[in-house]
């Protein structure tokens, strides 16, 4: 059996912190995949933490993940309710027609 | 009283040109021609003062530069010389101004005329009152701006724009002789002041220079010089080209300035360094010379050209240079006499062909013309004045003149002498041909206007006719009053104003060159008549026979079309070169339109970036966010 090892938590963090890289990439339909994205980038991020913590035997890591772990909600409830507030104003959410900054 | 003199002009033009359009048109043009006309009483009060009390004065205004040992003085200086000059331009001046009040009546633009000629008239003034060469060179200067200004008065009549132009490019190459003769004046002298350099000039003159490698007598370069100056301000031949187009001027001006006075700078220039000339005998061979040449140049062309102010424009070219060769055989006095006759029946004709041109509803060319002198009998009376006191008709002011300089080349007794005494005689035929040929084709013979019917034919304004009326008396007058103060032979009006080195003697005058001059003029007369109206046939038919020379003629003797094949073509091309290839495909191509197309290419790529989709502005933070901590690590 092989032993699930600090490297394995970093890999998987890392592939879940590329999904969400992806994710915001290749995204063209709406701006809500793009806020889970940015979730799974927070979640990688907190495998990390919570890995390294372990590894070092130091608990300030896992305390801090439960930080941004609030955090990310507040975030996500504040980037839905821009969400619903840009739709109320113009109908529509898709990533496409979002280009007012174009210079 | 000087000052007045000098300045009221300034004041008027002045005035004029700033406030005229505040004040009323009419006042503005009342104005100026009253100031001027002050001026020209107190310069007649000036010469009547020079001749009865030998007044002489040397007033001054300011020390305009003094820097080491160049001083150069802004001053008055009054010497007979200098008031025959002021006499000449105010007066001249004065009449032209009230004769202008009639003939700019319509035109928009009156206060600026105004204003230019009496700048004009300040400038001139400003030239003979001055006693050193550099403000006479700014006097000089002043006069050829206001040409120009005058000759582009209409300025948006291309052919009046190119004339000004002309003018005075043309009038730059004599400026720069000119002006190098004032240099080396300046380098061997160390003094610009006319009493300092006279006074020096016995000293220097068997002192050669070398001069673009060739070896010069100092007097006879500086003499030369001055010259190149002379002629092109006097258009003498080779520098002649600009008089005639700068008939494109309203017709006073052509009186004032391209007749009566600044024409004769030249020959002022000449006679005011009569102590310098007067040293160097090739000098004075080279200015007879060319007088000659153009006297018998200009009236030769005048004699087949069809616009009444271009005949009249080389007649005057061909006085002048009777004036220069009368100064070129020594007899200064009698050039200054001829200038100052000439001044008179020269604007005179002008005055008198700006009525007619008037008359005929702004025509100038005399073939199309004729028959109306009936019509129009006092403007036929001023030109017939003029142009017998032009061809030196017996007693009129003319005869006197012309007949002294053919006199007194005589007297001088050398070969230049006598050649002048020819020439002089040939084109005083020449002349009278000429000048009858534009009386008859312009006044008698059948009526060949077709634009204007002969009853719309009516005779100029008072305010032109009397003008022209004080000048006619002029032209009659002045020759028989003043001959004895200017040239008789125990007169002693010039005191020192001009130098003689020997005097010409008076002898006795063979009777044949007495009579020969008036009986030429008198029968060409009759002559004219025949050959212009009566028997075309002839002309015509000799035209036919000799169209070659006609050709030639006509063309001036070929002198634009040589200039422009030496000297306008080529300099074009050189210019044309330079702006397309140099200017525009090189400097800037690759210069200022290079780099902004550059900037415009870069920055159209840039905005690019700019597409307003968030993920991609989310991409670069994130690609740039790694190449930083990439960097940061490995360098680490």
């Amino acid at each position: 059996m092989i032993e699930i090892g600090l490297g394995h938590y970093l890999t998987l963090a890392a592939i879940i912190f590329i999904i969400g890289v992806i994710g915001i990439f290749l995204n063209r339909k709406n701006v809500i995949i793009i806020l889970m994205s940015i979730e799974l980038i927070l979640l990688a991020v907190n495998i990390n933490l919570v890995s390294f913590s372990i590894y070092l035997q130091d608990l300030v890591g896992q305390i801090f993940t439960m930080f941004i772990l609030t955090v990310a909600a507040a975030e996500a409830a504040v980037g839905l309710a821009i969400i619903v507030i840009y739709y109320k104003n113009k109908g529509s959410i898709h990533v496409e027609q979002i280009s007012s900054l174009k210079g | 009283m000087e000052y007045a003199i000098i300045f009221l002009p300034l004041i008027g033009a002045f005035l004029s040109g700033f406030f005229g359009k505040s004040i009323d048109d009419k006042y503005c043009a009342i104005l100026t021609s009253t100031l001027v006309a002050i001026s020209g009483i107190l310069s007649l009060f000036v010469f009547y003062e020079v001749l009865t009390h030998d007044y002489s004065s040397n007033k001054l205004i300011y020390n305009w530069i003094s820097s080491g040992d160049f001083k150069a003085n802004w001053s008055i200086k009054i010497d007979p010389l200098t008031s025959v000059m002021l006499v000449v331009v105010s007066v001249i001046s004065s009449i032209i101004h009230f004769y202008s009040i009639g003939y700019m009546d319509h035109d928009q633009h009156k206060p600026r005329f105004m204003a230019y000629l009496s700048l004009f008239t300040f400038a001139m003034l400003t030239l003979v009152t001055a006693d050193n060469f550099l403000q006479l060179f700014f006097g000089w200067e002043g006069v050829g701006l206001c040409s120009y200004l005058l000759i582009g008065f209409w300025y948006k009549k291309p052919a009046a724009n190119a004339a000004a132009i002309k003018a005075f490019i043309v009038n730059r190459v004599g400026d720069f002789g000119f002006a190098i003769g004032i240099f080396l004046i300046f380098f061997f002298f160390g003094t610009v002041n006319y009493n300092e350099v006279f006074q020096q000039v016995p000293l220097l003159a068997q002192k050669s220079i070398i001069f673009l490698g060739i070896e010069f007598n100092l007097i006879t370069l500086i003499c030369l010089l001055l010259f190149v100056g002379s002629m092109g301000k006097s258009a003498q031949i080779l520098l002649h080209t600009w008089l005639p187009d700068a008939m494109e001027g309203p017709t006073p001006v052509s009186a004032l300035i391209h007749a009566a006075t600044m024409v004769t700078a030249g020959v002022f220039l000449v006679v005011r360094c009569s102590p310098i000339f007067e040293y160097s005998q090739v000098a004075l061979n080279v200015v007879a010379l060319v007088g000659m040449i153009t006297a018998f140049f200009a009236a030769t062309v005048a004699l087949v050209q069809n616009d009444i102010k271009k005949i009249i424009a080389y007649s005057t070219c061909s006085q002048l240079g009777y004036m220069f060769f009368a100064a070129g055989i020594g007899a200064y006095h009698v050039a200054i006499f001829h200038l100052f006759t000439h001044a008179f029946f020269k604007a005179l004709l002008f005055l008198g062909s700006g009525c007619v041109i008037h008359s005929f509803n702004e025509e100038q060319d005399i073939r199309s013309m004729g028959g109306v002198w009936k019509k129009i009998p006092y403007t036929y009376t001023l030109m017939v004045i003029g142009t017998l006191a032009l061809t030196g008709f017996p007693f009129l002011s003319g005869y006197y003149s012309k007949e002294a300089i053919i006199e007194f080349s005589y007297f001088k007794g050398s070969t230049i002498g006598y050649y002048a005494v020819a020439v002089g005689i040939i084109t005083a035929l020449i002349t009278a041909l000429y000048s009858w040929r534009l009386i008859f084709k312009t006044f008698h013979g059948r009526y060949n206007n077709k634009k204007n019917n002969l009853s719309s034919i009516q005779e100029s304004s008072l305010t032109m006719l009397i003008p022209s009326s004080l000048l006619a008396v002029g032209a009659i007058i002045t020759g028989a009053i003043l001959k004895e103060i200017f040239i008789g032979e125990n007169t002693n009006f010039w005191n020192n104003s001009i130098l003689f080195l020997q005097s010409i003697h008076h002898d006795h005058l063979p009777l044949w060159l007495l009579i020969i001059t008036p009986i030429i003029i008198i029968i060409a007369i009759p002559t004219a008549y025949y050959l212009f109206i009566k028997n075309e046939k002839i002309l015509r038919n000799f035209v036919l026979k000799n169209q070659v020379l006609y050709n030639f003629l006509v063309n001036k003797w070929y002198f634009d079309e040589l200039y422009n094949f030496i000297f306008v073509e080529p300099i074009k091309k050189i210019g044309l070169f330079f702006w397309k290839k140099g200017d525009i495909n090189t400097i800037d191509r690759y210069g200022p339109e290079g780099l902004s197309k550059l900037v415009k290419v870069l920055s159209d790529k840039a905005v690019n970036f700019q597409n307003g989709y968030l993920y991609h502005y989310a991409f670069v933070m994130l690609v740039g966010f790694s190449v930083l901590l990439t960097y940061l690590i490995l360098v680490k």
